[in-house]
């Protein structure tokens, strides 16, 4: 493999790898709304 | 209009149900060969460009428009753009979120019917010991209606069957109990199962290689996908392969992200859920897709071969033979992996394919989950068993160019024009923006409103129009003769030149050459030899009551009447494909007629 090569998906795959985990952070820590919200599972029984 | 009360149970259950939708076979199957084809490394940057530029615009245009027209109680594109143009033209255009939908469905699920019969075959241990020939023979027999690799009788057609009966029954539990845990479990199952073969991929190297292959080393693989050609760049038909794989991976223009994202509340983010789905399919497609079919393939058979045989047959024919050779255990295990990995990337969309008709089907006619997820099944399997009885006669592939490829390319056109443009790019940035957890980067509002329609304007015109060999400088100088992948081409049928009679009562020699017969027990074979040459160009078989009347050694041309008798040319399938999608499309648009007179039984 060229080093050329290597970069190119070392670079892509751990760029695209680092956005997705920290969009997916953001959800994660986003607070919660005001109820009514869109999801069932944190409403008050 | 709806009462009804679905919701989402979480957050992450929706956009893990979204990147479910997006994530399909293609980012294993089709982003791989596409970036093959298409300058290696170099493809890749395009590929994102093209993804900021039209992806995700498109993602939040489709989010924002299924949220707006989930205020109204509407749940399915029809009358969700309804809402957004003045024109009733509109509701009309947005028939095709549904069509796409099940024509689509029927072809997947057929697609996914095959992964879920060869995760039974890898634990069952059928691959093992079998050469590359035998696996090529035996998916050959699995999808011939005649033979059976079981003995089920119609086994096709049996695991077609079993596949949309699961399908219909995880969406009669509705979207919170039925998609969402699916998507919650198989997402997971898929990305675990997808590092686990992509490391095997990545650190294969050339310790599979046989004697005398000096080409066979994974990370030669790796390095045709990855090294950078970048005067690839200057190549308007990368920048065309790029926008298709980025359009066709996020399973935009289809209708299923609006009728997903109806369900979400005027307040709450879309925004950011549209980045999380649409980037976590950019891992699954970049990262897992690139890692795990080519370098596998050429750490075995070696470069030269993967590049004369690089293609979506590769998941069946080819890799059971590869896993093979693993050891007996890990061999059924990795085999399990891979096709459980497609079976979960095929039925989390299939799954999303059924909610518009769902939606449709309750918010206007009132029925309930249970009644309208059955409804989906039936009009899928009326749709679907043309393409399993005559997968071989290409309705398969009429309805994947024409439901699977075309429609999409139409309806994206269609709703870029009508986001920014008839509803009015204004109030379409409010509405993205609107409870938005991202800072919204204000590029983005030209961007939707100029370049994502641009784009689309210019894949569709080039898909429309594409001369013969794609030379377009040759086709406007010496006349334009149409591509037969072309949607004009296609419709001309330009790559059937002889036999073009559907039904026919002569059979016309489709090459030139020397004949030869072999007379057989209950046929007759006629095949046509090139000069010189010892394979046959063309090889007919005539039944005992077709007259052949060419005799052994004569020579033909290509047109020449060689049978009488009677024939159903393959013409006939593509016809009888095109007017069975035209009329669900028809029989959609009349439901969708009908419902506006219910709506309002004054005006129609």
């Amino acid at each position: 493999m060229t080093n050329s090569a290597f970069w190119m998906m070392l670079i892509t795959q751990a760029t695209v790898t680092v956005v997705t985990i920290y969009f997916f952070y953001r959800v994660l820590t986003a607070p919660d709304r005001e109820e009514p919200d869109s999801y069932s599972d944190n409403d008050q029984e | 209009m709806s009462t009804q009360t679905q919701t989402w149970g979480t957050r992450v259950g929706l956009i893990l149900a979204m990147a479910g939708n997006a994530v399909g076979l293609g980012n294993f199957l089709r982003f791989p060969v596409q970036a093959v084809e298409n300058g290696g490394g170099t493809f890749i940057i395009p590929y994102l460009i093209c993804f900021l530029l039209m992806g995700i615009p498109l993602l939040w245009m489709e989010w924002a428009t299924g949220r707006f027209g989930g205020m109204f109680g509407n749940h399915s594109t029809p009358f969700i753009v309804d809402k957004m143009g003045k024109s009733r033209f509109w509701k009309y255009i947005g028939v095709f979120g549904i069509f796409t939908n099940i024509g689509v469905a029927a072809y997947y699920c057929y697609i996914e019917s095959w992964t879920l019969s060869y995760v039974f075959h890898s634990l069952k241990g059928t691959f093992i010991g079998m050469n590359q020939s035998e696996v090529v023979d035996f998916f050959a027999t699995y999808v011939s209606l005649t033979e059976s690799t079981l003995g089920i009788p119609f086994e096709t057609v049996f695991f077609y069957v079993i596949c949309l009966a699961l399908n219909t029954y995880i969406l009669s539990k509705g979207l919170k109990g039925g998609v969402e845990k699916v998507a919650k479990v198989g997402m997971p199952l898929l990305i675990l199962f997808g590092v686990l073969l992509a490391i095997r991929g990545i650190t294969l190297g050339d310790s599979g290689a046989v004697a005398g292959c000096t080409d066979c080393d994974s990370f030669l693989g790796l390095n045709f996908l990855w090294q950078p050609q970048f005067d690839t760049l200057w190549n308007p038909d990368v920048w065309l392969a790029a926008a298709g794989q980025i359009f066709f991976t996020l399973s935009v223009g289809m209708g299923t992200i609006h009728c997903y994202a109806s369900y979400v509340k005027p307040k709450d983010d879309i925004a950011l859920n549209a980045m999380t789905a649409g980037w976590m399919n950019g891992f699954v497609e970049i990262v897992l897709g690139a890692s795990v079919v080519i370098p596998i393939a050429v750490g075995y058979l070696g470069l030269d071969w993967v590049r004369e045989n690089a293609g979506f047959s590769m998941a069946f024919e080819t890799m059971p033979y590869l896993f093979n050779k693993w050891g007996t255990l890990l061999g059924s295990i990795s085999g399990m992996m891979w096709f459980g990995l497609l079976f979960f990337a095929g039925i989390t969309s299939s799954l999303a394919m059924g909610t518009p008709w769902m939606g449709f089907m309750q918010d206007e006619f009132g029925y309930s989950v249970k009644k309208s997820a059955l409804t989906f099944g039936l009009v899928t399997l009326v749709m679907g068993l043309p393409t399993v009885i005559f997968f071989q006669e290409g309705v398969f592939d009429e309805y994947d160019y024409w439901a699977g490829t075309v429609s999409l390319v139409v309806f994206g056109l269609a709703e870029a024009i009508l986001f920014g443009w008839v509803f009015g790019i204004d109030k379409g940035w409010a509405e993205i923006k609107k409870g938005s957890d991202l800072a919204l980067p204000r590029i983005y509002k030209p961007i939707l409103k100029y370049v994502t329609p641009t784009i689309l304007l210019v894949v569709f015109v080039m898909s429309l129009i594409k001369p013969v060999n794609n030379d377009w400088q040759g086709a406007w100088n010496n006349g334009w003769e149409f591509d037969s992948g072309s949607i004009i081409g296609k419709m001309m049928n330009v790559d059937v030149v002889h036999n073009r009679t559907a039904i026919a009562d002569h059979f016309e020699a489709e090459v030139s050459g020397v004949v030869e017969i072999i007379e057989m027990e209950s046929l007759t074979k006629v095949l046509i030899h090139g000069e010189g040459a010892e394979n046959a160009l063309a090889s007919y078989d005539f039944e005992r009551g077709d007259e052949v009347i060419v005799g052994n050694g004569q020579v033909v041309k290509a047109g020449d009447d060689i049978a009488n008798g009677s024939f159903v040319n393959p013409i006939f399938y593509k016809h009888l494909s095109r007017l069975l999608l035209l009329g669900l499309f028809i029989f959609i648009m009349g439901m969708v007629y009908y419902a506006t007179i219910l709506r309002n039984p004054n005006k129609s």
